[in-house]
């Protein structure tokens, strides 16, 4: 077990720089997630902590050790790999052990940890096959039970299920996820699905570019992003955004077909001042009372059963706008909704530098 | 693409048998020839049955040879034949393996400058630098020897090339599984890249065992040593080196042994050499 530490990591190719400067400290313990959308540097960081790629600026530490210079195997790490990555021609027993065998265990310990580890992992029967002739499921149990069996102190998962069909991906998490609690191994999880982030992780970094946008735990990204890109990426749908302006008094938002909403906290400094607004469509709400009532124009009602999701547009502006609403409704297109939304559950960010502006 | 027209069936089999026919009838005739003594196979016309003499004129082949043409038993030629195509096939082989590990998975410098020296190398076969090679294997003293008649076949750019387009084919993270694992490079190539080329190597064998074993040319130079023969020049010296007229009876019998090996390692590797051409999932 160990924490990790990353000390200003700069990772280039050539000339172009895909990481710029990522500063973070991973507790002993702790399942952190990596998340962003693709081609932002995920898998390079992790591959940096791995081993796998040099780095280029700055410091990796796991445990007391500085790894820099650390080749893969000495960095006491094991990793699960999108395509599994096992050894086509070795059984599953001796994909497991391989990494023993090369580290000069005892034939006896290899056996009893491999045959532990298949134990917990379920994959027992399948001991003597080849992967060929494994399912994804198991192909992914065997991946994870190779990582086990090396009893590492950290754990680096890069999108270890997105090869799966979205029934075993939900199973599998929740796997993962218990299997993190058993045996308290820090570990670090690479994902561009936003779900896997929020309900696998302790804590998240939302990697955007090579920048970290934000860091922290789920709750705390949904509640309260730090940037636009964060406010769009977490949470299902996403967050709809709206251009506004701020009223002259600064207490109330005004948007462009004349509606305006009040907010709580006044933000008369930054009077008459336009901004983006934020609202995420489960906090919207049919207004009964039509009390700060802005109107919404019915498009598309998409039945899910628990929820219902209307697409329609805002205003005068018609500016696109989702709302989920519980339940099974009964619902109109052309139909035309007043809505509300408790001011403590808007954000208003920046419009160009896209930073949150209200606390 | 199947259909039912007897007609068709029985046309397409008149042309299978007919083809068939033609490539095996010589054969035939080698295998006639080898069953009958000397004598009748200068008397016209010549018999299409076999004979009874074929054990008679196995053992004289094998280990008498022919009295007289100045070439040694064939049994003996047999083994310098098998000799040298095994060096050759296994030769090749390792040579490619190792360099294809190489070109593919270090970073040096002139990579690329050296992939292509090989490459250009498909260019220039034994016949087309045979007076260098020649004296080049002369100068190092190799006459006569296994190491002369084997080494200047054994540089490959076609094993290597392939060799490469099968590395390329496995996958990186295989490479990084293995990292994490602790595999150096020595152990990679050989817990995990030898083994996955198998049947590719296969496939080569067969095809470098054969290549081997059929050169004329070469061994007709650097032999000049009757104990250094191989059966395929062998044929050709006891031709010429008859007197009076040709043995036909011993010479088949020799053509007749020279088939079979190669015969052999075909059918023996058969499986795995189809695997290894047309295999493509990793
Ligand atoms: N070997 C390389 N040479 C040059 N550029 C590279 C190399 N590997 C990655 N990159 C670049 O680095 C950036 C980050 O790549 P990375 O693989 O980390 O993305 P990712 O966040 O994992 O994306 P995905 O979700 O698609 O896996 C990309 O813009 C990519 O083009
Ligand atoms: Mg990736």
């Amino acid at each position: 077990m160990a924490e990790i530490h990353l000390n200003k990591v700069h990772k280039s190719y050539g000339e172009d720089e895909v990481l710029h400067g990522i500063d973070w400290h991973i507790r002993d313990g702790e399942f952190v997630v990596i998340v962003g959308p693709s081609g932002c540097g995920k898998s390079t960081l992790l591959r940096m902590i791995a081993g796998l790629e040099s780095i280029t600026q700055g410091e990796i530490s796991i445990g007391e050790r500085v790894v820099n210079d650390l080749e893969p195997a000495e960095r006491d790490i094991a990793m699960v790999f999108q395509n599994y990555a096992l050894y086509p021609h070795m059984s599953v027993y001796n994909n497991m052990a391989y990494g023993l065998k090369i580290r000069g265990l005892p034939k006896d310990e290899i056996e009893r940890r491999v045959k532990q580890t298949a134990e917990i992992l379920e994959i027992g029967d399948y001991l003597k096959r080849s992967p060929r002739q494994l399912s994804g499921g198991q192909r992914q149990r065997v991946a994870m039970g190779r990582a086990i069996v090396r009893e590492p102190s950290v754990f680096l998962f890069d999108e270890p299920l997105s090869n799966l069909d979205a029934k075993l991906r939900v199973q599998m998490r929740l796997e993962i996820k218990k299997l993190q609690q058993r045996l308290g191994i820090t570990s670090v999880y690479v994902t561009h699905d936003q779900v896997e982030a929020m309900t696998l992780g302790h804590r998240l970094m939302v990697l955007n570019g090579g920048h970290v946008e934000q860091l922290g735990t789920p709750i705390e990204l949904y509640e309260r992003p730090a940037t636009k890109f964060v406010a769009g990426f977490i949470g299902s749908p996403s967050m709809n955004f709206l251009d506004a302006n701020i009223s002259e008094s600064g207490k109330s938002i005004e948007f462009s077909g004349g509606n305006a909403l009040d907010i709580p906290q006044s933000l008369s400094s930054q009077a008459n001042r336009r901004l983006t607004i934020g609202m995420r469509p489960e906090h919207l709400r049919v207004d009964e009372s039509k009390s700060q009532t802005t109107a919404h124009t019915v498009h598309v009602v998409e039945h899910l059963g628990a929820d219902t999701l209307v697409h329609g547009s805002f205003g005068n502006g018609g500016s696109d706008l989702t709302v989920r609403l519980n339940g099974i409704r009964t619902i109109d297109e052309g139909e035309v909704l007043p809505l509300a939304i408790d001011p403590k559950n808007i954000h208003l960010f920046d419009p160009e530098s896209g930073k949150r502006i209200n606390s | 693409m199947i259909e039912h027209r007897p007609m068709v069936t029985f046309v397409s089999h008149l042309v299978l048998i007919f083809g068939v026919a033609i490539i095996a009838f010589p054969i035939w005739i080698t295998f006639v020839a080898s069953t009958h003594e000397a004598a009748r196979m200068v008397q016209i016309p010549l018999p299409l049955l076999p004979g009874d003499q074929f054990f008679n004129n196995l053992e004289l082949t094998l280990f008498k040879g022919l009295q007289g043409a100045g070439a040694p038993p064939v049994g003996f030629m047999m083994v310098n034949s098998l000799v040298m195509a095994l060096m050759i096939a296994v030769g090749k082989i390792a040579i490619s393996l190792i360099s294809a590990f190489a070109i593919v998975y270090f970073k040096f410098p002139f990579r690329m400058g050296f992939f292509w020296m090989i490459f250009i190398t498909l260019m220039l076969p034994v016949e087309v630098r045979i007076l260098p090679t020649f004296e080049v294997v002369a100068n190092l003293g190799m006459l006569n020897t296994y190491w002369g008649l084997s080494i200047p076949l054994i540089a490959s750019a076609t094993a290597t090339f392939m060799f490469r387009q099968v590395f390329l084919t496995i996958p990186d993270e295989l490479l990084e599984a293995a990292r994490i694992d602790g595999a150096g490079p020595m152990r990679f190539f050989v817990d995990i890249l030898v083994p996955l080329s198998r049947t590719n190597i296969a496939a080569l064998f067969v095809i470098l065992f054969i290549y081997g074993w059929n050169q004329y040319l070469w061994p007709l130079l650097v032999t000049t040593d009757q104990s250094m023969y191989t059966v395929v020049m062998g044929i050709k010296q006891m031709l010429e080196a008859a007197e009076q007229s040709p043995d036909w009876h011993q010479i088949m019998m020799t053509s007749l042994l020279a088939m079979l090996p190669p015969v052999f390692v075909v059918v023996f590797m058969q499986r795995l050499f189809v695997k290894g051409l047309t295999e493509t999932e990793k």
